[in-house]
């Protein structure tokens, strides 16, 4: 703890504080660098010089690996952010819905393009990817919370508010948005207690099952949570464990585990790779 | 009540996971409480761990995260107990452009992935678990933290909880934007506090995980489905879906039709039983293309409508069922357009740690961008083509498959378009129309002024 980081000693003590905090979460010391590059974003608006060496020398590691992890990462800014990002999400559904539309008007309009900030510093406008709001396109993030169904003229006057210092609500999210800075820092797991703002579900998460009630739709009655309970519920569990579980999975002819034979089985759904798909997995275990 | 070998036909919608979204202040403890919640957990307590297991395998459950594997089997493969630490991480790193499902679950039953993941630690033997979940959903992460307190202040986490003896420690970790951190393998390395990159298999997780221990990694719509089938029994869940694609999952409608959002239903649900409930394609318009599992399963068209969605019938018909994610586009949309973008979000997460699918994506975008703009060659389809064949198969992890679907899939049912482009130096679509709302498109006033001379 001897690297001079750069910080002054108050600002370094705050620091290390919040950092002890953040590896006690974790088994290994190391698992803490992105939470703390958060921290570190939330006292310099950027991952700056002097977080990139606070971070090294309380992990044990060097500069050059925590830069290596901090230019991996979209979120992590290498210049100092704006108040507010401002992410339209240009990923061909929300683009093509008319998120195209909705950035070309903003870059018009704020007079900066892609990952650049206002002259007063309040907005860094981004293109941003999809962000799992697909059903509320097109959508536009700032500081990373939900305004959904926007247009061209929806996102000039929310920027035009933020930049007049109002206070603005997101769609799905706290009351009123936060700066960049407060942000990070609940990025790196300081809870700022505003969970229970905001709603619990905007209008497209529901609409399916408002269709079920509305229709008197819902699940197969679970006769046996109904009856008895744990104990009860056990029952299946071991009775069925060996022989249905097997019939039902059908482990050996799994689709999963077939080999490819079109190029769309050889990709993978959802995530790139995710997990699954790997039968071999198997061989290295002995259940 | 019937008996199991009569039960009905269940419901076109099932909500399951969806059931406690409309509650007041949905997301907190007292309310999942009010709807039953952690009965599941208890039930589970009172069992042996290896029979919570043998119910998940007997249910059918598959992974939800896309690739559908056998959830119970990969809890399955775990080597036996050696003393040290074994680990579950929950996959929340939704990021497959299309699907939307993770998300807003956890913003709006948070406590539910907790019973899970409470109940397939206890299953699994893991006394501390992850949940990783992506950094650009900032207040899905304050409902995850707040979920986790209560949790443990309620003792359904921590020290010996609920009296069984079993101690649980959950940490909610917060990404930092990269999409190919929902590959599990990258997800760990980044866990670690490592550059996210694929890891190189066997080993799998399973064997050395985090911290090259065994660990089980589970996406949070899995995980969110072991309650019910934990608490209601395995018959239960198969009594949904398809002998081999059981149970139920959320489909998530977007795009061009009149009702987008979230339909839970049984697998096996068809796209023009969905559209129906969700008011059909926008303005009468004509179905054109649509994705049943994000951008990375081959695109379908109007004549899928009637597949099942389910495992099997989906990959029978050339794509994968993946994350449900079903993003609809009328006849005013150009495919090209919407191949070329996801091909740029391809080139941009493509983590670069192997050739083909850093080079190949980066030549995929240039080349798709030039087709597109009506500067292509008849030869730069073939050279795209040529160009997947390099990437399909040969990539280090599946980004690189994935980027090559929309491509491939695109000049399958959409070869002409992609020629209109080219003969007719341009694109021969309104992006206005397509839109969502009337405005005149500044990029297209370009086009035509270049195009002029």
């Amino acid at each position: 703890m001897t690297t001079d980081t750069g910080y002054d000693a108050e600002t370094r003590a705050r620091l290390t504080a919040d950092a002890d905090q953040i590896v006690a979460r974790y088994p290994q010391a190391r698992s803490a660098l992105l939470p703390m590059l958060h921290l570190v974003q939330a006292e310099d608006g950027y991952v700056s010089r002097h977080g990139i060496l606070f971070c090294a020398d309380h992990l044990g590691i060097t500069a050059a690996e925590v830069s290596a992890v901090a230019t991996f990462y979209t979120q992590y800014k290498r210049h100092p952010n704006g108040t507010y990002t401002v992410g339209v999400c240009t990923n061909t559904l929300c683009a093509v819905m008319g998120g195209d539309a909705i950035f070309d008007e903003l870059a018009d309009h704020l007079g900066v393009g892609h990952d650049e900030t206002t002259d007063d510093g309040a907005i860094t406008l981004e293109r941003v990817e999809c962000n799992a709001a697909c059903d509320y396109a097109p959508v536009v993030m700032v500081n990373w919370e939900f305004f959904d169904n926007q247009t061209p003229s929806t996102a000039t006057q929310l920027a035009d508010r933020l930049r007049a210092g109002e206070q603005v609500a997101p769609t799905r999210g706290a009351a009123s948005v936060c700066s960049f800075k407060q942000m990070s820092r609940v990025l790196a797991g300081f809870s700022d207690g505003r969970a229970d703002e905001g709603v619990g579900a905007g209008g497209p998460t529901l609409v399916g099952l408002r269709l079920a009630e509305d229709n008197g739709w819902s699940a197969p009655s679970g006769s046996q949570a109904e009856a008895a309970g744990p104990a009860d519920a056990a029952g299946p569990a071991q009775g069925a464990g060996a022989a249905a579980g097997e019939a039902a999975v059908g482990e050996e002819q799994s689709s999963a585990e077939r080999e490819p034979e079109t190029p769309a089985d050889s990709a993978t759904g959802a995530k790139p790779g995710t997990p699954e798909g790997e039968p071999d997995a198997s061989k290295g275990a002995g259940a | 009540m019937s008996t199991p070998t009569a039960r009905p036909t269940p419901d076109p919608l099932t909500p399951i996971l969806s059931r406690t979204w409309g509650a007041e202040r949905s997301w907190s403890l007292e309310t999942y409480l009010e709807h039953g919640g952690y009965d599941g957990l208890k039930a589970a307590l009172a069992q042996d761990p290896a029979d919570v297991v043998a119910t998940v395998k007997a249910s059918g459950l598959r992974g939800r995260g896309g690739a559908g594997f056998p959830t119970g089997m990969k809890w399955g493969f775990l080597p036996p107990p050696d003393g040290g630490p074994r680990y579950l991480v929950v996959n929340a790193d939704e990021s497959e452009p299309g699907t939307c499902k993770d998300i807003p679950l956890m913003l709006a039953s948070p406590q539910l992935l907790i019973e899970g993941v409470a109940i397939t630690s206890y299953a699994i033997g893991c006394d501390h678990a992850f949940i990783y979940v992506r950094g650009e959903v900032l207040h899905v992460y304050r409902r995850l933290l707040r979920a986790v307190e209560e949790a443990y202040a309620a003792g359904y986490l921590g020290k010996d909880v609920q009296g069984s003896g079993f101690d649980l420690d959950v940490t909610v970790h917060a990404g930092a934007g990269a999409y190919i951190c929902g590959e599990e393998t990258a997800l760990l390395d980044s866990l670690e506090g490592l550059r996210g990159q694929p890891r190189l298999k066997p080993p799998f997780p399973a064997v050395a995980g985090l911290y090259a221990r065994p660990t089980v990694v589970n996406n949070v719509e899995s995980v969110a489905s072991v309650p019910a089938i934990v608490a209601q029994g395995a018959d239960w869940f198969t009594s949904m879906g398809t002998e081999r694609s059981a149970g139920h999952g959320l489909f998530s409608l977007s795009g061009h039709v009149v009702r987008p959002g979230q339909y839970e239903a049984p697998l096996g649900i068809t796209l023009r039983e969905l559209l129906d409930m969700a008011g059909g394609v926008r303005d009468g318009n004509a179905l054109k293309f649509w994705t049943p599992g994000g951008s990375s399963t081959p695109l379908f068209t109007a004549e899928h409508l009637d597949t099942p969605l389910d495992y099997e019938s989906v990959a029978a018909a050339g794509s994968m069922l993946g994350t449900r994610a079903l993003q609809i586009f009328d006849e005013t949309t150009c495919v090209v357009r919407a191949i070329s973008r996801w091909t740029d979000f391809y080139a941009h997460e493509s983590c670069g740690k192997c050739t083909p699918c850093r080079e190949g994506t980066y030549w995929l975008k240039q080349i798709l961008r030039r087709v597109e703009d009506g500067t292509g060659t008849e030869a730069d389809l073939d050279v795209l083509l040529d160009t997947c064949d390099n990437i399909l198969g040969r990539s280090f992890c599946a980004l690189g498959d994935g980027a090559t679907s929309p491509i491939t899939s695109g000049l399958q049912y959409f070869r002409d378009e992609f020629e209109a482009h080219i003969t007719g130096r341009g694109c021969p679509f309104d992006p206005a129309a397509s839109a969502l709302f009337d405005h005149t498109p500044r990029r297209a006033r370009q086009v035509q002024t270049a195009g002029a001379h």
